[in-house]
């Protein structure tokens, strides 16, 4: 290892040969970096899995749709709903080639005596199968018949494995707000941070469910727009069309997008996300500076030695980033393994979509070497203090 | 004397600032010559160190003239100062090795403030030397596993390798026994010969004396003796 650095470094690695003269205090600081890392990385992981879950229900659809909600939506999931007739004032806009009403609710599903989740409900018009996702066109038939649904076998807090094969010929049945439902089919969704599970249902059985719903009062609307229509374009005509200020049209992605930002930084569960990465790095930094500048303050005789040698600023800077970047690039990795492994815990016991992608990766890894450098860039402010007059 | 390397004129030295100010040299004058051992002498508090820090560019200079290696001090900044320091070599009284570094590794030390080189000659050069003081089975000790005079002598070694054009050495046999005290000076001293190395060196060590090209005594910060050695073979300088 030495020879290699000395070949890398072109002078002798004095920073990793004074990092592994005390295998204790490496340990600590590798240890206190890789404490960092978790940290950061869980923070990271709820977000991503946040957003994850946010997204997963917009996946339900057709990309390539408009999708009408009311102003005051800023979620898929919120109870506004708009008049249908703005689907039916839609289709006169020639690009567009059709639409469907979709029905969104919630509720409780006690499933034992002490088991309940929070269930999405979304109510589905018969015509919605080439709106939706291309595996959801088959089964959406099933739903024909009153009083069935496709439920969600990742929903949490329920022993969903008597559902898992539900047919419309061996429906499973269950109840739900007072109702006898049959499940006919399965979908794999699973919870997020808003619920725990989603459930399809014909827009009938959905306003059995909800009495208090109408089909005059959607959720949603999507549009179909014909191929090679600009849906930019599309949307900002068909505004035009609707009184000011009462619908918000976009590409379903474009609402995607906008409603995991508005999870992430204008709803509290975001905010802390991100106060929690600060923390994390935070920690790191204090770690390796206490570690850094106590290994300077233990070596002033030598550097001071090495001053009156005549080395220069720059080497000492190269030394204290050495020991940064060795610190930074060893710690890393056994923060990675706890933090993936803490993933899989999370998303076993709780069904929340966190994992490990490449990019979060690579991201904490040059965040960890930079933060690292930015301690060791503070440490050095410790060097004032080797003085080579004093040493003779 | 051959051409002085080190010019003093008119040195005076002050610790400290106004009220609290002591003035520790005063009035110093001194030229030392190409290749020649010059010692200085005097009791503890007479100045010796902080004469050999000045000329040594650890200190900055403030009144007089210290010319060095054609550099005048007085005024140099920083930069010209560690320059310059890399043309010299330093022996402490403490050895100052780097703990976590093998004897050969410190030796190298005394090469890198160079620059980028082929390490491997590096390690050729350092081993070279320390088998010239003794420490060729020591090469791969860290100096914590080395005796005091074992340390000292790689701290010779990493003095000496980069072939400097002066060493200042403060009481540099102190932790030596009587032998590898003498083969070190001994070693000063052939430097002097062989590449022009001048050797300026703190010591009471009497035997030390006998190889002297020059004794300078210090009393209170002042140069009251200035006389050839036993072992001067040239005239001494005209007095500046
Ligand atoms: N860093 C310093 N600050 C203040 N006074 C000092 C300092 N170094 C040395 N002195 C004073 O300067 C005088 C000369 O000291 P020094 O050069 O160390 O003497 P020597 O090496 O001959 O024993 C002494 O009176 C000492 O107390
Ligand atoms: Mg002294």
């Amino acid at each position: 290892m030495t020879a290699f650095l000395t070949r890398l470094l072109g002078r002798l690695p004095v920073g990793y040969l004074q990092l592994t003269h005390s295998p204790g205090r490496l340990l600590a600081a590798l240890a206190g970096v890789a404490f960092a890392n978790v940290l950061v990385f869980v923070q990271l992981g709820l977000a991503g899995s946040m957003a994850e879950s946010v997204a997963i229900p917009y996946r339900l659809f057709q990309p390539n749709l408009l999708i009408l909600s009311p102003v005051e939506s800023e979620t898929l999931t919120d109870a506004a709903t708009l008049p249908r007739q703005r689907l039916f004032q839609a289709l006169v806009h020639p690009d567009v080639t059709g639409g469907t009403s979709i029905y969104v609710g919630r509720s409780t599903w006690i499933s034992g005596h002490d088991a309940s989740s929070s269930i999405q409900f979304f109510g589905l018009a018969s015509d919605a199968g080439s709106f939706l996702h291309d595996a959801l066109a088959a089964p959406l038939v099933s739903l024909s018949l009153s009083d069935t649904a496709l439920v969600d076998t990742l929903t949490r807090f329920v022993d969903m494995r008597g559902f898992v094969g539900a047919t419309p010929d061996a429906p499973v049945p269950f109840e739900i707000q007072n109702r006898q439902l049959g499940a006919v089919g399965n979908v794999s969704i699973g919870g997020g941070f808003g619920g725990d599970g989603v459930f399809l249902v014909s827009d009938q059985t959905f306003f059995h469910l909800f009495p208090q719903r109408s089909s005059a009062t959607p959720s949603h609307i999507l549009l179909g727009l014909a191929p090679g229509a600009d849906p930019g374009r599309v949307a900002a005509e068909l505004v035009q069309l609707y009184p000011p200020d009462t619908v918000r049209i976009r590409a379903v992605t474009d609402a995607m997008a906008q409603e995991v930002r508005y999870q992430m930084t204008e709803r509290p569960t975001g905010l802390i996300f991100a106060f929690g990465v600060v923390i994390g790095m935070v920690v790191g930094i204090v770690i390796a500076y206490q570690v850094l500048s106590a290994d300077v303050a233990d070596h002033l005789r030598e550097y001071a030695t090495f001053k009156a040698m005549g080395f220069r600023q720059s080497f000492f800077i190269g030394i204290i980033l050495e020991e940064a970047i060795i610190l930074a690039a060893i710690g890393f990795w056994p923060g990675l393994a706890f933090s993936a492994l803490f993933y899989q815990t999370l998303a076993y016991l709780t069904n929340i979509p966190i994992f490990m992608t490449p990019e979060r990766a690579v991201a904490v890894f040059v965040g960890t070497i930079l933060a690292c450098a930015l301690s060791g860039i503070l440490a050095m402010r410790k060097l004032a203090a080797a003085q080579p007059a004093d040493l003779f | 004397m051959t051409e002085p390397v080190i010019t003093v004129r008119h040195l005076d030295h002050f610790f400290g600032e106004g009220e609290a100010s002591k003035q520790a040299l005063f009035d110093v004058n001194l030229a030392v010559g190409r290749g020649s051992l010059t010692i200085l002498m005097g009791p503890s508090g007479s100045g010796k160190t902080t004469l050999l820090t000045l000329m040594g560019c650890l200190r900055e200079v403030g009144s007089g003239s210290v010319m060095l290696l054609e550099h005048e001090l007085c005024g140099a900044d920083e930069a010209l100062r560690v320059d310059l320091r890399r043309r010299l070599g330093f022996v402490f009284q403490a050895h100052n090795l780097h703990d976590s570094l093998t004897a050969r590794q410190n030796v190298m030390m005394g090469l890198q403030v160079h620059g980028r080189g082929d390490p491997a000659r590096h390690a050729r050069a350092a081993d070279h030397l320390l088998g010239l003081l003794g420490l060729g089975e020591r090469l791969h000790y860290l100096p914590g596993n080395l005796s005091g005079g074992q340390k000292q002598r790689v701290a010779i070694a990493r003095a000496l390798v980069s072939n400097p054009n002066i060493i200042f050495a403060d009481e540099p046999t102190a932790a030596l026994d009587k032998v590898s005290g003498m083969a070190a000076v001994q070693l000063f001293k052939e430097l002097g010969r062989t590449r022009g190395t001048t050797t300026v060196m703190v010591t009471h060590d009497p035997r030390i004396l006998d190889l002297a090209d020059r004794i300078v005594t210090l009393e209170d910060g002042r140069i009251v003796r200035d006389h050839p050695g036993p072992a001067r073979n040239e005239p001494l300088a005209a007095p500046v």
